[in-house]
């Protein structure tokens, strides 16, 4: 009789749980499998196709502009998540403390996170064109008398700085909740030992913040290394390819530039780097957590 | 005495924070501005650009809303998020459930749980286009795919979400029940589902921001549908703005309002939401 009735529950749960399931398999299971399938063919996304062996993957690492978004997708990718994690904690520390209009305060800088990424991209994009030049003509700076978007070696400061100003709302969110989980007395107790204010920060919140610090280190580098609206309303992976990151290239490749193939080669490439990306991040936080 | 000057407010902390503001507000500013101006009154030195229009006019806004046919690309969004959400209310919470009760003895849940949340990690120019031919071959590149794959694309998180809140909601809650004689089924709809309502807007919210502003999945899966949500018509009709500035800027604002407006009605349900994502994940 109990058996049976387990049974009953067992079933229904299975249920519950089958349409998530079903959709998942259909959904990403089978186009991760056949994406990986497709990196060993020549298809052109039309027409006929041959089997090819692991050629596209030798083509990969002698291709120069794929080589060139690696490089750029790297540079971004770092240069974004130390910015946006440096700037998010310091501004979650002034938003948690003694501070007037703290709630206005809080939600106007979470505005940015909000707005969609293309048409902040299209926003910016105006700023660097026009009223960046104009500033840099009127106080006479060399190097922002011209669109920092048409220069090859600035535009991808440009993307930067659309990519920051938006990540850095959520991170913020995230380490208010952090330093709120952080006990009050445990400064009171650093205070009569008598820490000062960088010691108390080296020594008391950062190592308290650290499952925080991992969980932002994480998220911020997967979502730059994916990096796609800021280049697709600013640049267009221009000047001359300087800012065409790994998922720019796949879409415009492989969905245009008949190389499906050989892009789904790139893609998985792609997948193993975000993989390596995140399993390295948690095994360097992870061990930071625990020797503190 | 150092006591007393922790307690009262930082207003150095305050003033710095209060400028700082400007960084978000600049270009918004600057937006409206634009919006609201006529070509004639864009002269070339950052003054022009910025000053306050001689004359409100709304004559950019109908115009942008002709171009772009923007209560269709309105419909279209709102649609995509509100049907996406209302399913991942319903199938995620389920999942979340069913794997997040049998995880603790099962084996096979646990290593399900395994599976759905690594898809995470895989991005998604991997499934893009194998997507593409997918949903064509399906007939779903069109609305109903795009909804269907952000099921798809937000389950990893939320089943996660859900899986976590559950430790926090005794097994006795639905023992209680089923020993009354509700079923499974019952018990989970009429007790537990409304208990995990904090965790519901938390899905909510995040589903949604990510949903209403994402570009790329109906980019590449209903972009031949003749169907375009509040981004992709931006994107879709960039080459028709031309250099039109103040056409372009009242199209981009009217692509935002829906969104500001909605954040500042429920700016407090979102902070807290999202926090209480962030704390549970």
């Amino acid at each position: 009789m109990k058996k049976k009735a387990m049974t009953h529950k067992d079933k229904t749960l299975l249920f519950m749980a089958l349409p998530a399931v079903i959709l998942f398999v259909l959904f990403n299971t089978v186009p991760l499998i056949r994406g990986a399938l497709y990196s060993f063919t020549n298809y052109r996304g039309y027409g006929s196709y041959d089997w090819v062996g692991i050629r596209n993957y030798i083509d990969l690492f002698g291709d120069v502009r794929v080589g060139h978004s690696y490089l750029f997708t790297f540079k971004y990718a770092i240069a974004g998540t130390i910015l946006v994690n440096v700037l998010s904690l310091i501004l979650a520390m002034g938003l948690n403390s003694k501070i007037r209009a703290k709630s206005f305060l809080r939600g106007v800088y979470f505005i940015p996170n909000i707005l969609g990424a293309l048409i902040v991209g299209y926003i910016f994009s105006y700023i660097f064109t026009y009223i960046l030049p104009a500033v840099g003509n009127a106080l006479n700076i060399g190097f922002l008398q011209n669109s920092i978007l048409a220069d090859e070696r600035f535009a991808w400061i440009g993307v930067l700085i659309v990519g920051v100003w938006q990540a850095i709302a959520m991170n913020t969110i995230i380490y208010i909740s952090g330093l709120q989980t952080i006990p009050a007395d445990i400064y009171e107790a650093g205070m009569i030992d008598g820490a000062g204010t960088w010691q108390t920060f080296r020594k008391l919140t950062l190592p308290m913040l650290m499952p925080f610090v991992s969980i932002n280190l994480i998220l911020s580098t997967k979502n730059m290394l994916m990096v796609f609206d800021q280049i697709m309303s600013l640049t267009k992976g221009g000047p001359a390819q300087s800012t065409e990151s790994i998922s720019y290239l796949i879409y415009r490749n492989g969905m245009e530039g008949g190389q499906f193939g050989f892009q789904s080669a790139n893609a998985v490439l792609f997948f193993v780097v975000i993989v390596a990306f995140s399993i390295i991040q948690m095994k360097l936080t992870g061990k930071k957590e625990e020797q503190l | 005495m150092k006591k007393k000057s922790v307690k009262s407010t930082n207003w150095m902390v305050t003033i710095l924070l209060s400028l700082g503001c400007v960084t978000v507000f600049f270009p918004l500013y600057m937006t409206v501005i634009i919006a609201f101006k006529q070509p004639s009154e864009m002269t070339n030195s950052v003054a022009g650009a910025l000053a306050l229009p001689s004359q409100w006019s709304l004559s950019n806004f109908a115009e942008a809303m002709r171009v772009t046919d923007f209560w269709h690309s309105l419909g279209n969004s709102i649609l995509i998020t509100g049907v996406t959400i209302i399913l991942t209310l319903i199938i995620h919470s389920m999942a979340g459930y069913a794997i997040g009760r049998s995880m603790v003895r099962k084996k096979n849940y646990r290593l399900l749980y395994y599976y759905i949340v690594s898809g995470m990690f895989v991005p998604f120019a991997i499934l893009m286009m194998p997507l593409v031919k997918q949903t064509a071959q399906l007939g779903m590149d069109n609305r109903f795919g795009v909804i269907v794959l952000y099921l798809v694309f937000y389950m990893p998180i939320n089943v996660m979400l859900y899986a976590g809140y559950l430790k926090n909601i005794p097994l006795a809650m639905e023992e209680a029940a089923e020993i009354d004689g509700s079923t499974t089924w019952t018990a989970y709809w009429k007790i537990i589902f409304p208990m995990m309502k904090p965790m519901h807007a938390t899905v909510a919210i995040l589903t949604a921001l990510g949903t209403w502003n994402d570009v790329m999945t109906p980019l590449v899966i209903m972009s031949g549908s003749g169907n375009n949500t509040l981004p992709l018509a931006q994107l879709n009709f960039q080459s028709q703005f031309g250099t039109n500035y103040n056409l372009a800027f009242a199209s981009y604002l009217l692509a935002l309002l829906p969104i500001l407006i909605f954040y500042i009605i429920c700016q407090k349900q979102i902070l807290s939401g999202v926090a209480n994502g962030a704390v549970k994940g």
